[in-house]
């Protein structure tokens, strides 16, 4: 029991890495960013490239892949997003420029490493399981929780003590009322996509390790279990965000120990279903609808 | 009484936007709705044409219910309205717009145009020549075509009353159609509202200009806070000692 | 000459599956109009196209009835799950019918009757050039019909403004619920097809993807008509066809040059034309006549 209750922690983790990005530019511009999954994908790539060609270490190579993603994360604001401001039903545009831009770099991805699955070189990242109570945990994955703490951690600071924090929060308030107030919107808002797309590539990364597998199409499973997984913590809501991060990992892991692995993915659906009927705002998202 | 609220509370969060309210509208009446920003005015509208609903209180058409139904069936029993924001169908033209407020007066089944049946083709063009009769009340034949985004303030706010006509309605809301118009465009505002309630629509009219509503109301109705302070003939608001503490307070 | 025969078998295959898309860009476009985007089709499809393999298979129904009830099975569950999902504002009803498509998909990968994963193989061809086409004409002659209606006005009125409808007397709910459960129809049926065409069914082809093909062609080909769809889908499905020889010559993979230029056309689009390919002539003749005035 308790080895299950580890397993959906380390793996709530990482989901809860991956909704933080989505549910951050969500809060600052109302749009669903499909090409999440594809910088989370692209990012754990670079990984992969640092380690298995350039023959980093992957502390190394972490957090240069960590920054790749942010630097994507800023390239498709400016490709895709920022061309739409301003312009009539721009969230359904921004929504299917996203798909656009996600397609496109699944297309490189497919061009470079192939539709096969791609693996961390040997050695990559010492394993050593170590005894937990009456549970199994490997380094690694005492890792990936470790790292994804920091990161939360530093994000929350972010968020909460700069003045790049505050502005951020309001923007995702209201675009207008920021603007009037002097801040530079449109750099606030790169500034988001940076961040979210920064913790997506290391979401990215840490999945690879933690599977030890990685193809074009990684982000896809992820993408839809990370939607559930905002939906559940309320949009826009960071710390919401992790609580349901955690919660779909464990009904996860709980679900396939229960009822086979063939409910797992299905069980994540049904919280969104549930969740979207009942209380569509989620755990802890906003009840009113963004002013303009 | 046409129209006509009882004790109507609507709060939101901790305020209270409308603070037990009571009045009524008579058939044939052109009653207004005054007061400070803020008063209420709009959300008594929501309430009436049933976007919101009351916390407490009741309103009742012509002695039926109204406070739970929904929109689409309050409209139906004949209640339309205009909004202060003006929500014309921006990609529609100005026809189209009108059209779209006829849908309640037409019988236009789907059927009858896939059969390419000459009566649908009737209606059809009953319906068109309705709706420019409309637009010509209004002033507005000649730019017909136009898409309503492309339309100027003052012109969309008489598509918009072309439209909330269309459903001729037994009760006109209607939410500051005046504003941002000159004094021309007033006056034929003013002469459309008493030619419409000479024809038998009653009139709720929430509007800023004072001078309008004096000038063409037989009743009204002054909010301040939610609440009502003022409910009467126009001398004798204009003389309510509450009614002008009221407005010169809020000129701070 | 059996070349030529070929040749014209390969096109005749393409024109086919171009007649299919349309069919789904339409389906998409039914709620589009209306100004939801409902993105459970997939879904629909998938239920369609599996009700219709499996009449055929074990029933010696006609093909006409095999394809009316391809029809008919997603649209009785669209109108229980639309009744509740409808109701979502804009992102989260997308993510809602998101959720109504995987949720197909998966139940389908573990239905063990119909070999799960692997699908149904060795469905007869019953599905011609011209059954494809003529289902699609009569779907556009049904959108013609409807646009310049009491009815098509109301549900321009609910994509501009769905408040202000209301209070017009439109019955929005109804509305958007019949165009939803007929958008499961056209799924349907498209599933019903290509399921008779492509001999196969299987659940992975009824995924997220393909939903998002479906967008993607109604948005290329423009969602202000419903002739747009239908001309996205052509474009996206013919321009793979065209790009293969152009891609073998310069040495590029097939697969990743049409994933390329798909995304490259679709973010051109969004960007450049967001009325879509079918607004083209629009542009070139306001062009002109921006020329003309000097």
């Amino acid at each position: 029991m308790g080895q299950q209750a580890i397993n959906g922690i380390f793996l709530g983790r990482i989901y809860a890495l991956f909704a933080v990005g989505y549910t951050l530019v969500f809060g600052v511009l109302d749009i669903i960013n499909l090409a999440h999954q594809a910088i989370f994908m692209l990012g754990a790539f670079c990984a992969l490239v640092l380690v298995g060609e350039l023959h980093l270490s992957i502390a190394v190579a972490f957090p240069i892949a960590v920054l790749f993603s942010g630097a994507l994360g800023i390239l498709l604001d400016r490709i895709a997003f920022r061309p739409l401001r301003g312009r009539a039903y721009s969230n359904m545009s921004g929504l299917i420029s996203s798909i656009a831009v996600a397609t496109l770099f699944e297309a490189i991805a497919l061009q470079f490493f192939g539709p096969d699955t791609s693996r961390f070189p040997f050695g990559t990242f010492p394993e050593r399981p170590l005894r937990l109570g009456g549970a199994v945990v490997s380094t690694l994955q005492l890792c990936i929780v470790a790292i994804s703490v920091v990161l939360m951690v530093v994000l929350t600071y972010l968020l909460r003590r700069t003045r790049l924090g505050r502005q951020i929060r309001a923007v995702a308030e209201s675009p207008r009322a920021a603007r009037i107030l002097g801040i530079d919107v449109d750099r606030v808002i790169a500034a988001s996509f940076f961040i979210s797309s920064a913790l997506g590539g290391a979401a990215g990364v840490l999945f690879a390790l933690a599977f030890n597998s990685l193809s074009p199409d990684i982000g896809r499973s992820v993408e839809l279990k990370g939607l559930a997984v905002i939906i559940l913590g309320g949009m826009g809501s960071v710390p919401g965000a992790v609580i349901a991060g955690f919660a779909i990992g464990l009904i996860e892991v709980f679900t396939v120990a229960k009822l086979g692995s063939s409910y797992r993915d299905a069980v994540s659906f049904a919280v969104l279903f549930l969740v979207l009927l009942i209380r569509p705002r989620g755990l802890l998202g906003r009840v009113a609808l963004r002013e303009a | 009484m046409l129209l006509a609220l009882d004790g109507v509370e609507r709060a939101f969060g901790g305020v209270r936007a409308v603070d037990c309210t009571s009045f009524a509208v008579r058939e044939g009446e052109i009653h207004g709705l005054i007061g400070p920003n803020g008063a209420g005015k709009t959300t008594l509208l929501n309430l009436i044409s049933g976007l919101l609903r009351p916390s407490s209180g009741s309103i009742k058409l012509a002695d039926r219910r109204i406070d739970s139904l929904a929109p689409h069936q309050i409209a139906a029993l004949g209640v339309s309205r205009t909004y202060q924001n003006i929500r014309l169908f921006p990609a529609l033209r100005a026809l189209e717009n009108v059209l779209v407020g006829e849908h309640l007066v037409r019988r236009a089944p789907l059927w009858k145009r896939l059969f390419f049946l000459p009566g649908a083709r009737a209606e059809e063009q009953a319906a068109r020549t309705r709706a420019l009769t409309l637009l010509e009340r209004v002033g507005m034949r000649e730019r017909a075509g136009a898409r309503a985004q492309y339309l100027s303030y003052g012109e969309q706010r008489r598509v918009e009353i072309a439209r909330a006509l269309a459903s001729n309605p037994r009760l006109l809301l209607l939410d500051e159609p005046t504003a941002g118009m000159n004094a021309a465009e007033v006056t034929s505002v003013a002469a459309l509202i008493r030619q419409v309630a000479k024809e038998g629509h009653s009139v709720l009219l929430v509007e800023h200009n004072v001078r309008l509503v004096m000038d063409v109301c037989e009743q009204i109705t002054v909010l301040n806070f939610g609440k009502v302070i003022a409910d009467g003939a126009p001398q004798a608001i204009a003389q309510d000692p509450a009614v002008i503490a009221a407005y010169l307070g809020n000129e701070d | 000459m059996s070349t030529l025969g070929d040749l014209f078998l390969t096109y005749q295959s393409v024109i086919s599956f171009v007649g299919i898309d349309a069919l789904l860009a339409l389906s998409v476009y039914a709620t589009l109009c209306c100004g939801q985007l409902s993105l459970a089709n997939a879904g629909f499809m998938a239920i369609g196209a599996y009700a219709a393999a499996l009449l055929t298979l074990h029933t010696k129904l006609p093909f006409a009835a095999v394809l009316l009830a391809s029809a008919l099975a997603p649209a009785v569950f669209a109108v229980p799950l639309g009744l509740p999902v409808l109701r979502l504002r804009g992102i989260f009803l997308a993510i809602a019918t998101i959720g109504f498509g995987e949720v197909v998909r998966l139940a389908l990968v573990n239905w063990d009757y119909t070999n799960g994963a692997l699908g149904l193989v060795a469905i007869p061809q019953r599905a011609q050039l011209w059954t494809i086409y003529l289902v699609l004409v009569i779907a556009l002659f049904l959108f013609s019909r409807l646009r310049g209606s009491k009815i098509g006005y109301a549900l321009e009125s609910i994509r501009e403004d769905e408040t202000a409808a209301r209070t017009m007397g439109i019955n929005t709910t109804l509305a958007k619920l019949s165009m939803f459960v007929f958008g499961a129809a056209l799924a349907g049926v498209a599933g019903g097809l290509e399921a008779h065409f492509t001999f196969m069914v299987a659940p992975s082809g009824y995924g997220f993807s393909r939903v998002v093909d479906m967008l993607v062609y109604a948005v290329v080909g423009g969602v202000a008509t419903y002739l747009g769809p239908p001309v996205g889908a052509a474009f996206m499905t013919l321009l793979p066809e065209v790009l293969r020889g152009l891609g073998e010559s310069v040495g590029l993979a097939p697969g990743p040059l049409r994933l390329f230029v798909s995304g490259a056309i679709l973010l051109a689009v969004v960007l450049f034309l967001p009325n879509g390919i079918i607004s083209l002539p629009l542009l070139f003749a306001a062009v002109r006549m921006r020329r003309e005035r000097g």
